[in-house]
């Protein structure tokens, strides 16, 4: 390891290399606090060159590696590795092309979300928008295929890369995709956004950026109960309406979010609605007065509607510190990350209190109602014995139930190390061992981020089966390298 | 004889003893798109998908489906429609979602919705060894997992053979307008394409066509305001200097554009582009005397032309480099002088081709036929 150091040092330079054990305590835990490890080495570069050096000094010494953007990941996936080294992209802040005219932009890993909608302001913007979009970075909404509010109707992370120059685990590097789409070949760009950092590290990235909405409406309609507020957002997407976002937050959460930005949503509303139609104006207009109607008629209590950019900020605001707030009303609180078909709401919610009542645990709700992306947050006392493991069983049963109602243990946040003990529930021997022949084809000494992902440690074997010679390479026509 | 199993562990029975065997296996659908990818010899094997034909669930409400890959498109098309709905994928031509899934094939209704690789949701699939795989989900937000659906969209079956696919629907609009601007010269189509594909509008689809010296711009509007939104387009495109009508019986129009797509006797091309790109790829489709049609916003154009021969696709792929060029309809005869895929030396191939060995380390499902070699 003395080696690796010296020689991560010679490639950074020794002001980019932390070693310090109190120095590298920063880096012992990402956005989700319950887990921490402190790596041996945490290392900086400041270029893809540099990237490809670190790595391949990694490969030769045989130490494994985790990448790290900003941190605020909820999974658990840039968790350090305790004998592994930290390489962290907080450095690689550069946009290294803002191309308009193709309605592209090209940055470096470290660019913060918000940064590229900022680059292309005002006519065009970055549509997946994370609640910590000020913060948290390219590099690791690519990671994680990141979504946030506004994907029921655009899309996530996925849909926006076209291109990636990635370092593989044996410091090759590859350019996979381009500015241009379909292009020829297995959709590697596909396969790696969404990898959790187990396949490589990504040093270039190319995003499509989209034109600004002429116009979005906003309203948030107040409900006594979350299924009347589950049936607009039903009836919403039932009349052909693609609402730009659908979220939902229930009593709990309207509390913690109202002690903390004041926005004036009543205390008693058991959910309040947030939706929003951006578009062009005429049809913004034309549809909003439906909304409205069909909020009206499962018995909202307050429709509010946004008067102005201010106003619709406000709004906003509050739905996006619905996390941060819980804090105002719970010690501790364990964030789940479920989805669930939409239509099945109403019944998960009633499961969820069931169980809530059941452990004697507070849960608060806050969703991506559009597309059935549920945050329960489990409330819980840390102090209290016995009320962590507790908060951490009822959080699995909530998993389970999203499961078993058709859905999935991880709608944004990943699986990370957080989620890996669910998914052979979700998932079959056959389905891991396929994604384990991906993992192999870029990472066969498997040193990038392991123990993430996957529920069990996996090993890669030779390629298995005899070499059999192509009929074209025979011929001369094509070969193999 | 081609066999036809009927349940997935059929095929993956099948599939496993032809690879044990040392065959080659070609997963068969309506075999609408055969003659794509690279020249590979005749498979040992073909096995088709024809009685896995189901639509294993359709959730409405949720606006997904899962569909077996023999379905027929035609099939899954008027299913969806009764519930007001749409699987918006628009190629050319009829077949099965295998083959639609297997080729990552598209047509106009990309520019809003995305290819096959941005709707679909999770996959089943049949490896060479024997082993059934499933990954993604059927709910439209997941990310749980590799993305091997991802992987296998668009893998020729050269990783193994898709069995069933979960995919995003949307509503079928019910109305439409399109906003047609015409114009000679290929400059100020492309500009004006280019100027609504940046503008704040909304278009289910946004296209260009160019053939005999003549090029259109074509914008198709849907929603309650339909109708306003066509003519605001096409106030945009005439002040760009295009002549211009609105369309409402607009089907024609657009399946021109997916015909445009293939060609029976000729050679077409798909240019992965930029939108800057739009007036070179137009005026090599006229110097080849062929045609042109493309979706404006993504720079991605197919273009059609007969006569030419190796040199013709050698030509285009330097007049419009770096933008990979893929050749799609072929005559055999042409198809065996050009690299159909054309990546060179591509880094990223010699990671496909570790994926390969991986997925399918026999080398059994239809080898050769992908980019590379692979």
């Amino acid at each position: 390891m003395a080696d690796l150091i010296r020689e991560l040092e010679r490639i950074c330079g020794t002001d980019h290399v932390v070693t310090h054990p109190h120095a590298l305590r920063t880096y012992e835990s990402d956005g989700l606090l319950q887990y921490h490890a402190v790596p041996r080495v945490a290392v900086l570069p400041d270029s893809a060159p540099q990237v490809r050096d670190v790595v391949i000094a990694c490969r030769d010494a045989g130490v494994p590696w985790v990448a790290r953007g900003a941190g605020s990941g909820l999974s658990g996936g840039a968790l350090p590795i305790e004998e592994g080294v930290l390489l962290v992209l907080t450095r690689m802040r550069r946009i290294l092309e803002v191309d308009l005219p193709n309605q592209r932009v090209v940055v470096e890993p470290g660019v913060t979300n918000l940064d590229v909608s900022r680059a292309v302001a005002p006519a065009h913007f970055f549509p997946p928008d994370p609640s910590s979009q000020i913060v948290c970075s390219i590099g690791g909404n690519v990671a994680e295929n990141s979504g946030g509010a506004h994907c029921f109707k655009y899309g996530f992370t996925t849909n926006y890369v076209t291109g990636l120059e990635v370092v593989l685990p044996d410091g090759d590097v590859v350019e996979l995709g381009g500015k241009g789409v379909d292009v020829p070949g297995y959709d590697l760009v596909g396969a790696f956004v969404g990898s959790e950092g187990t396949l490589g590290v990504a040093t270039r990235i190319v995003l499509r950026v989209v034109p600004q909405p002429e116009a979005a409406r906003t309203l948030v309609a107040f409900f006594r109960h979350t299924s009347e507020a589950g049936q607009t957002v039903s009836d919403v997407v039932g009349a052909g309406l693609v609402p730009g976002a659908l979220e939902m937050m229930d009593r709990l959460s309207i509390e913690a979010a109202e002690g903390a930005v004041h926005a004036g949503f009543p205390a008693d509303a058991g959910a309040a609605l947030i939706v929003e139609l951006d578009g062009p104006e005429a049809e913004c207009d034309a549809r909003f007065d439906e909304v409205v109607a069909l909020c009206e008629r499962n018995g909202a209590t307050g429709v509010r509607i946004a008067a102005d950019p201010a106003e619709r900020e406000l709004i906003w605001k509050t739905r996006k510190a619905a996390f941060a707030a819980m804090g105002r009303i719970s010690a501790n609180y364990y964030v789940q990350d479920g989805v669930i078909p939409r239509t099945r709401l109403s019944e998960v919610l009633e499961q969820i209190d069931a169980l809530s009542a059941e452990h004697g645990l507070r849960v608060a709700n806050v969703f991506h109602a559009g597309d059935g992306n549920l945050h329960p947050l489990v409330c819980y006392d840390a102090a209290v014995p016995g009320e962590p493991e507790r908060a951490e069983e009822l959080a699995g049963l909530i998993v389970a139930v999203c499961v078993d109602a058709g859905g999935s243990i991880t709608g944004e946040h990943g699986v990370g190390v957080d989620k890996k003990r669910y998914m052979p529930r979700m998932f079959g021997e056959g389905d891991l061992e396929a994604f384990q022949r991906l993992r192999c084809a870029f990472d066969p000494a498997g040193l990038a981020n392991p123990g993430k992902v996957m529920p069990t440690p996996r090993l890669c074997g030779e390629v298995p089966g005899p070499y059999r010679q192509h009929p074209l390479e025979a011929a001369g026509v094509a070969e193999r390298f | 004889m081609t066999p036809s199993p009927g349940s997935y562990e059929e095929v993956a029975g099948a599939l496993h003893e032809a690879a044990a065997a040392g065959r080659r296996v070609r997963v068969r659908g309506s075999g609408t798109k055969l003659g794509w990818g690279a020249p590979a010899p005749d498979p040992d094997v073909e096995l088709s998908t024809a009685k896995l034909d189901a639509i294993v669930e359709h959730n409405a409400g949720d606006l997904t489906a899962v569909v077996q890959a023999g379905l027929p498109l035609a099939r899954l098309r008027e299913e969806l429609a009764a519930a007001g709905q749409m699987l918006a994928i628009d190629p050319p031509g009829e077949g099965t979602v295998g083959g639609l899934f297997a080729t990552a094939d598209s047509g106009p209704l990309r520019h809003r919705y995305g290819g096959p690789r941005d709707l679909v949701l999770g996959m089943t699939v049949a490896l060479s060894d024997g082993t059934l795989a499933r990954a993604g989900g059927k709910v439209i937000k997941n990310v749980a997992g590799y993305d091997l659906a991802k992987l296998f969209t668009g893998s020729y079956g050269t990783l193994g053979a898709i069995l069933e696919v979960a995919v995003r629907l949307h509503p079928l609009p019910p109305r439409a307008v399109t906003a047609v601007g015409s114009s000679d010269d290929p400059a100020a189509v492309g500009r004006a394409a280019t100027e609504l594909a940046h503008a704040r509008i909304e278009a289910q689809c946004l296209d260009v066509a160019w053939a005999a010296g003549a090029g259109r711009v074509l914008g198709r509007f849907t929603g309650a305001e339909a109708a306003a939104q066509a003519a605001g387009a096409a106030r945009a495109l005439a002040a760009a200097g295009l002549a211009v009508e609105e369309v409402d019986d607009d089907a024609e129009l657009w399946e021109a554009q997916r015909a445009g797509q293939r060609s029976a006797g000729g050679i077409v091309v798909r240019v992965s582009g930029v939108q800057a790109q739009l007036e070179e790829q137009m005026r090599a489709a006229e110097r080849l005397g062929g045609s042109l049609v493309g979706r404006a916003a993504h720079g991605l154009s197919w273009i059609a032309f007969a006569g030419g021969g190796p040199e013709a696709v050698d030509g285009l792929r330097r007049e419009l480099a770096p933008s990979p060029c893929v050749v799609l309809d072929a005559p055999a005869e042409v198809r065996r002088q050009v690299d159909v895929w054309g990546v060179g030396d591509s880094t990223a191939v010699g990671l496909m081709r570790r994926v390969k060995q991986r997925f399918d380390p026999a080398g059994a499902c239809s080898p050769g036929v992908m980019a590379g070699g692979i």
